[in-house]
């Protein structure tokens, strides 16, 4: 445990175990849903308000939190009525806000961010007060999950009947896609926005097919995130490569695996 | 006089341009197994839309339980079409069947829906479609005619005054068809029953009135297929009414000629 020694060490660690409650959460909302495209593109498009926040020289979380929140709801607004037609605005949202980073990256005068820590993040460099942040966003997903669980439950099950019932469905839409709009914000910094699509869709894809309700479907991609960033920050110190690389690594692998095992249902 | 279960004066809607239906008017009265026959794209799961308030509709006036579309959803029971659930989701057929309590707007989407009261009227209703011996199974591992049976029970659950069905045959075999049947004509001692099909299989004994919809609707009191109302409902002669032949005795479907107007119509 000589590895827990360094405070980095340990902060990375932390990042990456509420990354995986908040992905394990939004994670298997967003595959149920079936908006993990949607989810791509406003991962992406974040990338817009990081060279927005460079550009003008304001703070980074803030900025990209506002603009990646804008992003989420155009998307959401598109996507609203036709979730399966939608693919090409949702394409051109990922790729223009990603262009529009780069764009202002290159009118923003002398230093310059490298694109590399925003694809795979850096997870051995978080800072404590990114921790706290985290920690914060994590309460409160978990506290609108469980707040509004039976509703999301009812609209990712079945929308048109939801609808029918008379459930808030585009309320709980927008919700929905905020929520995922928010945490990869918080968490693209950490692990990177490769990282936060692949922390969000590997784990509940395994999960989804071996649970019998939502919220366990939640708790097993939670656990299984855990084991992959933690195996995954273990191999990066053993073998001295990148962390963020090294965790997807992992999950793909196992991911893999998992198509060969059966499809039972555990608790 | 009791208000109708549904009624539909002028109404009109379509989408993208294209007139899904014109001009039509519908009354419903409480108690009433109505067949709602027609080809596909003709619009009657459109209709269903519209009464549930799911689409709105260009013109006309829709009043369904007296209350306007959308405004009822707690007293409809609806079996929407077949393809529209996940076949991975992680549930329950139990949890499945809850869903159906859950109540319209935001007091209905609060907490984490568990109550041994919702639980019994779960499992009634899945005794009600016989299918009480699947409930602690999970949903993606049953047959079509099963998933059907769980989202008729869904669609029961909370006791609706009026139950609207799209399509409820699909994917179900014949046998199973049968069934389904004799269900839906014994639901209808205590609901308004509306049942959405494009086949003319669907008109069995126990249906009370039967609507065609092809972008217009024409509505027949007795359960009678007429020719002039396959026409009509299919359009163009080139059209077989007969859609199943077997040994033996003729199905009873294709019945005699309406004698107000003698089956055939101008």
């Amino acid at each position: 445990m000589d590895i827990l020694g360094f405070e980095f060490m340990r902060n990375a660690l932390i990042a990456g175990l509420l990354a995986s409650l908040i992905c394990g959460i939004i994670g298997s909302l967003v595959v149920v849903n079936r908006i993990v495209f949607i989810s791509g593109g406003i991962a992406h498009a974040s990338y817009g308000g990081v060279g927005l926040a460079f550009f003008l020289g304001l703070p980074v979380l803030p900025v990209t939190t506002v603009f990646t929140i804008c992003a989420a709801l155009i998307m959401a607004r598109v996507t609203l009525h036709s979730r399966e037609r939608s693919d090409t605005v949702i394409g051109v949202i990922w790729a223009a806000g990603m262009a529009l980073g780069i764009i202002l990256l290159d009118f923003t005068p002398g230093y310059n961010v490298d694109l590399m820590s925003y694809l795979f993040g850096s997870i051995l460099a978080v800072p404590q007060s990114d921790l706290w942040i985290m920690g914060a966003m994590a309460c409160l997903v978990l506290v609108l999950v469980i707040l509004f669980y039976r509703g999301f439950l009812v609209m990712s099950f079945d929308e048109e009947f939801a609808r029918s019932r008379g459930v808030p469905v585009d309320f709980l839409y927008f919700l929905l896609i905020t929520m995922v709009g928010l945490c990869v914000v918080m968490i693209i910094r950490v692990v990177g926005l490769i990282l936060v699509i692949a922390l969000l869709t590997i784990p509940p894809y395994m999960a989804e097919r071996r649970t019998r309700s939502l919220s366990r479907m939640m708790t097993l991609s939670t656990l299984l995130s855990i084991l992959f960033t933690v195996t995954g920050l273990w191999l990066s110190y053993a073998v001295d490569i990148t962390s963020g690389a090294a965790i997807i690594a992992v999950a793909s692998v196992c991911f893999f695996l998992s198509l060969l095992l059966p499809d039972k249902r555990v608790g | 006089m009791v208000e109708p279960v549904v009624a539909i004066t002028g109404l009109n809607f379509s989408f993208d341009g294209l007139p899904i239906l014109e001009n039509v008017d519908l009354q419903i009265e409480a108690g009433d197994f109505l067949a709602v026959l027609g080809p596909n794209g003709g619009g009657k799961s459109t209709l269903l839309k519209l009464m549930l308030g799911l689409l709105k509709a260009d013109s006309g006036v829709i009043r369904v339980l007296g209350q306007s579309p959308g405004e009822a959803g707690g007293r409809i029971g609806y079996l929407p079409q077949y393809t529209h659930v996940s076949t991975s989701f992680p549930i329950t057929v139990l949890d499945a069947v809850r869903m159906g309590l859950v109540q319209p707007g935001f007091r209905g989407i609060a907490g984490l829906m568990r109550s041994d009261g919702e639980m019994d009227k779960a499992r009634k209703a899945l005794a009600r479609v016989d299918m009480l011996g699947h409930a602690n199974r999970v949903l993606a591992g049953l047959s079509g005619g099963q998933k059907q049976r769980v989202f008729i029970a869904r669609a029961l659950v909370d006791e609706p005054e009026l139950l609207l069905l799209d399509e409820p045959t699909a994917s179900v075999d014949s046998t199973g068809r049968t069934s389904l049947f004799k269900l839906l004509v014994e639901l209808n001692t205590d609901m308004t029953v509306i049942m959405v099909s494009h086949d003319v299989s669907a008109l069995v004994s126990g249906v009370k009135s039967v609507a065609c919809v092809n972008r217009n609707l024409h509505f027949h009191q007795a359960p009678e297929l007429s020719g002039d109302m396959f026409k009509r409902a299919y359009g163009g002669e080139e059209c077989c009414p007969v859609e199943l032949v077997t040994h033996g005795h003729v199905p009873h479907r294709v019945l005699g000629l309406h004698p107000e107007d003698g089956g055939e119509d101008s």
